[in-house]
């Protein structure tokens, strides 16, 4: 936890030094300090938390003397983390616009395979009391909807599904990410809310998922790679392989994820 | 001239400052300045204009100033009094009653919108009866973006008021009550305008935290263009797929910021609080 703390720390501090730099410059590392040597820093979006909180215990056990450190946030967090200087090895992001800033950067791998998609579903209270029975309920009167602002990938995805549809939402909130989404829900303050397929079952006691078909529309990509300024290289590689292996598969499924 | 009034008494030699406390205090200027130095380098201005008049960016402006205002407001009708019992009324388990109000200094401010939504939510005991007996639902309402505002604001005044009331202290007023005057009257002429300073800056203050608020807003009232989308809350959507945009509209807030407490009173802004 402290460690992680630190790593968000030095980030910051990175970013301190590039803007006192008037932001041309790239720092190799953040000016407080390497982490240490056997420490891999994984950056990687919020959504991933528990699946990659597995994969982490995992890699720890395969690769003795090793700490994984993850750093969770926004895709868009992380990504401007790593431009500005952030000593990251692995960055996992919830969507190819991101990962793209880091590779405009030429901050990225030689490689960003997609490992991993996901879905979007309708999280309601569990027992579905409002009835939502698909994507056009949302307007129903009396429904309480709130999706993710545009801005954020599911945000972008339910926005496709608009269009695709149709339909346009009326939402009492558009959200800045999907948990506060799922909270809004979870908290019984709001009656629905478009979330991914992974969110809603991870709080299965608290919210029921509604499918839709026009989900299939928007299906959204995350891409991994080992950064090219890794400072642990190898494990960097070693850890991409062990997200896409049969690992990390079988991880990403028990969790709602899809496979590319 | 108001007597026992805060003035600078010219009949006193001005003692000084030791020179030492220049150095330490321009290290502090420094780290608040500094990083907004950095923020106006980043910002692209020649995309300011047409970045700040956008729809998105007005119609925020607009809410956050209107919000801001109401809460300031609220803060002073119910602040204020509260700072007035802390300082004078002497009653007892004021002891426990002071932490109570700094608490939302303390709460990270997404803790307390939280708070708020488990409190007057659809689902938290406060927000059953109103939904019940009035039909009313607070979240995803502007009023619900008042009472985040003014949830994180009020120790701010009330601090303020209470420091000048307790440096004012009650020698002018047993004064004018021994000469007679009710205590209204006194209330009136002698404890408002001496603690007026503490009331200004106070009210600046407030109002300055309310226009920054973000946390506590987000989690209790959401985020929709017009209703709740505040610009503390487009600053950090913008800044999810464009960091310059963001700075600049950030720049809006501090540009407003500044013009507040340049024209509202800065003399109260420096006085007591």
């Amino acid at each position: 936890m402290s460690r992680h703390r630190y790593t968000v720390f030095t980030a910051v501090l990175g970013t301190a030094v590039v803007a006192g730099c008037g932001g041309g410059a790239q720092p190799s590392s953040g000016a407080g300090g390497q982490p240490g040597e056997g420490t891999l820093t994984v950056s990687a979006a919020a959504s991933l938390t528990k699946v990659f909180g597995e994969l982490e215990k995992r890699f720890e056990t395969d690769n003795p003397g090793v700490d994984v450190v993850l750093n969770l946030g926004s895709s868009s967090t992380l990504a401007e983390q790593i431009v500005h200087g952030a000593p990251v090895d692995v960055f996992a992001a919830a969507s190819p616009a991101t990962m793209k800033t880091v590779a405009d950067a030429g901050l990225a791998g030689a490689e960003q395979p997609v490992f991993t998609t996901n879905k979007l579903q309708i999280a309601v209270a569990a027992g579905n009391p409002k009835g939502v029975t698909g994507f056009a309920d949302l307007n129903k009167p009396g429904v309480i909807t709130v999706v993710c602002a545009p801005q954020v990938p599911c945000g972008a995805a339910t926005e496709k599904v608009e269009k695709a549809s149709g339909i346009a939402l009326r939402p009492a909130s558009r959200e800045p990410d999907v948990k506060s989404v799922v909270n809004k829900v979870t908290s019984g303050n709001a009656d629905a809310g478009v979330v991914y397929l992974t969110d809603v079952l991870d709080n299965d006691a608290k919210v029921d998922g509604v499918s839709f078909p026009e989900a299939d529309n928007a299906i959204n990509d995350y891409p991994v790679t080992a950064l090219k300024n890794a400072p642990h290289a190898a494990l960097a590689a070693k850890f991409v392989e062990l997200v896409r292996g049969e690992d990390g598969r079988r991880a990403l499924e028990a969790a709602g994820f899809g496979t590319p | 001239m108001i007597p026992g009034a805060p003035v600078r008494d010219r009949h006193v030699v001005g003692v000084g400052l030791p020179r030492v406390l220049w150095v330490p205090a321009l290290v502090g200027l420094a780290l608040i300045a500094l990083p907004v130095v950095g923020l106006v380098v980043r910002a692209d201005l020649a995309r300011f204009p047409e970045l700040v008049t956008g729809g998105a960016a007005l119609s925020a402006l607009g809410l956050s100033l209107r919000t801001a205002a109401v809460s300031t407001l609220l803060c002073l009708l119910f602040g204020g009094p509260l700072a007035a019992v802390l300082a004078r009324s002497g009653a007892p388990g004021l002891r426990l009653i002071r932490p109570i109000v700094l608490l939302p200094l303390v709460l990270p401010p997404v803790v307390g919108g939280l708070a708020l939504l488990y409190t007057v939510g659809r689902t938290g005991f406060g927000g059953r009866v109103l939904e019940l007996w009035f039909g009313i639902t607070v979240p995803f309402t502007t009023a619900a973006v008042v009472l985040a505002q003014t949830f994180v604001s009020m120790p701010f005044l009330v601090v303020s008021l209470e420091g000048a009331l307790r440096t004012a202290g009650e020698r002018y007023e047993s004064v004018a009550a021994t000469l007679g005057a009710s205590p209204a009257t006194v209330f009136r002429r002698v404890t408002l305008p001496l603690v007026l300073p503490g009331v200004g800056s106070g009210l600046v203050l407030a109002f300055a935290r309310a226009l920054g608020e973000f946390g506590a807003t987000i989690a209790f009232a959401g985020s929709l263009q017009g209703t709740t989308q505040t610009l503390p809350l487009l600053v950090y959507q913008v800044r999810e797929v464009d960091v310059d945009g963001a700075v600049a509209l950030s720049l809006v807030l501090v540009v407003v910021a500044v013009l507040v407490i340049a024209v509202a009173r800065p003399r109260a802004a420096e006085g007591l609080g």
